[in-house]
């Protein structure tokens, strides 16, 4: 029998009360069961099936995280859309920010398939009640930024997402593969306004190596805290939710950038960075965790700024939403009286 | 106005496919196959391609051209400019996306614009010079967009009236524009028409909404269209330029527009049961180089980073 259908067995009478709660229970463990061979098998959970409340709970703050730091990750690049030095960049800019909108946009959707809505996940965001990648709470400065910012910061973000493509929860890996398509451009042209600084004017240079100094570590530790200190990892990735840990990501994506940061004539602000023989992992210097938790706490550059920015296009937006809703409404209430 | 010199023969038969495949089109002008939404490799016309014909000699606009270009090229990218300034700003996700891609297609149709236009213009060096130059080094008084376009995005509703009217402007424009004996204004122009036409459908839509939304939306609506309606009239205004183009059918006389202009647009305000603004007509001038207060901030911004670093590439 459908997992789907199990959920929705109808309430009985007050009477039946009793035999409800059996039927009920029984329900869950079949759920659970078709649940346990799902995730067993690689398979994915779709969002009729019946899920256990902490598999949702932790896949619906890990998605709406997600699209927040999408939608709060436009801004330090924004910063920028206007002052761009050259129209192509302009309009690259643009589209790359853009594109981030879309992403906030189909993953709000795959969290909404959970059981909340936008507006719950945007009020939360607003409020400070939501979390967000703290990698956004640090300033866009110049534009080099915008290169630093493609390469380590989406750069990190692809060496994440890729292996989310194949999280248990349909409706996320499915964005995640589009989303993914777009990052791994987005790198790209971090890489190439990084290239093209680095073969530039003394200045130019200047500009791109300080600001890959800027943003070397923050995006290090966009890959969570480390492992002996990251207490859900373990249950996400027993739900195939996460496929490889904290640490192992980060020494994958050190061991992409010490290779790349060659080719662009620029260096890492990192001396310990090495390849271990015998782990077969690459290792860094260590990170100031002490700053990330800080930054997690609200306590960032621009934590303030960010929300505000937020908060500002969300409440100046009000009349727009309400006005649109009215004028949806009263086009409903026509078409009822034309068939009437 | 003379005859253009852009030699369509050659376009035809050496040109890259881009701007041969619109001249090929049954109307004279445009690649009707081509989509606004999809990416269609080999028939979208980009600004590189322009610029690729520029450098090879097989694009050469007369001077009569190149100054008509720079005005419709400067139109695009003061607006793509203040659109952009929307993106993480808009009332809602979907507006960022929708704004950014019509701030996008305004800045593609600058690039194309500008980078024609400067072909027939020279750097010190002899070069011609290109959309980044005419973009960041030229000062308030050489830009020759019409006052509409820098007007301050002002709340959605001022910045949806000047889509309004901007986008059923550049529609009839770039309709008649796909006509043109000019072969690369009439294929930039077929490419910007069906981009356009997704502009009005947006700003049309939005007009209906807001105005019969709710009391806020549609007095919000109504003050919208009275900040930008004096600026109207300066679109639809002949000069001597624009009577050798028209009389060389290269272009069209603005003032030939309006009456489509006026019928179109008075339909969408009839249907949201509102009225064309009775409001003084500002004298306008952006054609000669004059302006409002508004674009010196706006052009030192935009400039700022590439006037910083002269002669530098990015």
């Amino acid at each position: 029998m459908a997992a789907q259908n199990l959920q929705s067995v109808p309430a009985e009478p007050a009477a039946n009360q009793a035999q409800a709660q059996a039927a009920q229970q029984e329900a869950d463990a079949a759920g659970q069961a078709h649940f346990d061979r799902v995730i067993a098998e690689d398979s994915r959970i779709e969002p009729k099936d019946w899920m256990p409340a902490a598999y949702r709970k932790t896949l619906l703050r890990q998605v709406s995280q997600h699209g927040h730091s999408e939608i709060i990750g436009m801004q330090p690049e924004a910063n920028w859309i206007s002052r761009a030095p050259s129209l192509k960049r302009k309009s690259i800019l643009m589209a790359k920010v853009q594109d981030e909108a879309g992403h906030g946009l189909y993953l709000y959707s795959a969290a909404e398939t959970l059981g909340q809505s936008r507006d719950k996940m945007m009020d939360d965001l607003i409020a400070g009640k939501a979390r967000y990648s703290s990698i956004f709470n640090y300033p866009a400065l110049t534009w080099a930024d915008m290169g630093a910012i493609g390469w380590l910061v989406d750069g990190a973000a692809i060496c994440n997402q890729v292996p989310l493509c194949r999280a248990s929860y349909g409706p996320y890996g499915r964005a995640m593969v589009r989303i993914c398509k777009e990052e791994s451009f987005h790198q790209r042209q971090g890489f190439e306004i990084l290239l093209e600084l680095s073969n530039g004017t003394a200045a130019q240079k200047q500009m791109a190596q300080d600001a890959v100094n800027r943003w070397y570590a923050p995006a290090l530790m966009m890959f969570g805290p480390p492992d002996d200190d990251s207490p859900n990892s373990k249950q996400s990735m027993a739900w195939n939710i996460k496929r490889f840990s904290n640490d192992e990501l980060r020494s994958r994506f050190v061991g992409m950038m010490v290779e790349q940061v060659r080719v662009l004539g620029l260096t890492l602000p990192d001396d310990q960075v090495r390849y271990n023989e015998d782990t077969k992992k690459w290792e860094h210097g260590p990170l100031d965790w002490h700053e990330f938790q800080e930054v997690l706490a609200g306590r960032g550059p621009c934590n303030a700024q960010r929300l505000e920015r937020r908060r500002e296009a969300h409440d100046d937006g009000a009349w727009v939403r309400e006005a649109a809703a009215a004028y949806a409404a009263k086009q409903l209430n026509k078409q009822k009286e034309y068939a009437a | 106005m003379s005859t253009p010199q852009t030699n369509t023969e050659t376009t035809h038969t050496e040109g890259h496919g881009d701007i041969s495949t619109g001249m090929a089109a049954p109307m004279g002008g445009g690649d009707s196959s081509a989509s606004a939404t999809r990416i269609t490799p080999g028939n979208a016309l980009r600004p590189e391609d322009i610029a690729l014909e520029v450098r090879t000699g097989l694009a050469k606009p007369t001077e009569d051209v190149a100054e008509y270009a720079l005005r419709l090229g400067d139109d695009a990218l003061i607006l793509a400019q203040r659109l952009g300034h929307w993106i993480s700003r808009a009332p809602e996700l979907e507006e960022d996306i929708a704004l950014g891609n019509i701030a996008l297609d305004q800045l593609g149709h600058a690039r194309s614009f500008l980078t024609y236009a400067g072909a027939a213009m020279t750097n010190d060096d002899g070069t011609p010079k290109s959309e980044d130059d005419l973009a960041y080094f030229r000062r308030e008084h050489e830009f020759r967009s019409v006052q509409l376009f820098e007007q301050p995005n002002g709340d959605f509703a001022a910045t949806i009236a000047r889509q309004f009217v901007v986008s059923y402007y550049q529609f009839e424009l770039y309709r008649r524009l796909t006509e043109s004996t000019d072969a690369t204004l009439a294929a930039i122009a077929a490419k910007a028409v069906k981009e356009v036409d997704y502009h009005r459908d947006h700003s049309a839509q939005w007009i209906l909404r807001l105005a019969g939304g709710t009391d806020e939306s549609r007095k919000r609506m109504i003050h919208g269209l009275r900040t930008m309606w004096p600026y109207v009239g300066e679109l639809f205004r002949d000069d001597d330029l624009t009577a050798r183009l028209a009389e060389a059918g290269a272009a069209v006389a603005p003032s030939s527009l309006k009456e489509d202009f006026d019928r179109l647009t008075g339909e969408v305000l009839e249907e949201a049961e509102l009225e064309v603004p009775d409001v003084p007509v500002a004298p306008g001038g952006g054609r000669e180089g004059r302006h409002s207060e508004h674009l010196g901030y706006l052009l030192a911004e935009m400039q700022v980073l590439a006037r910083e670093h002269p002669g530098a590439s990015w």
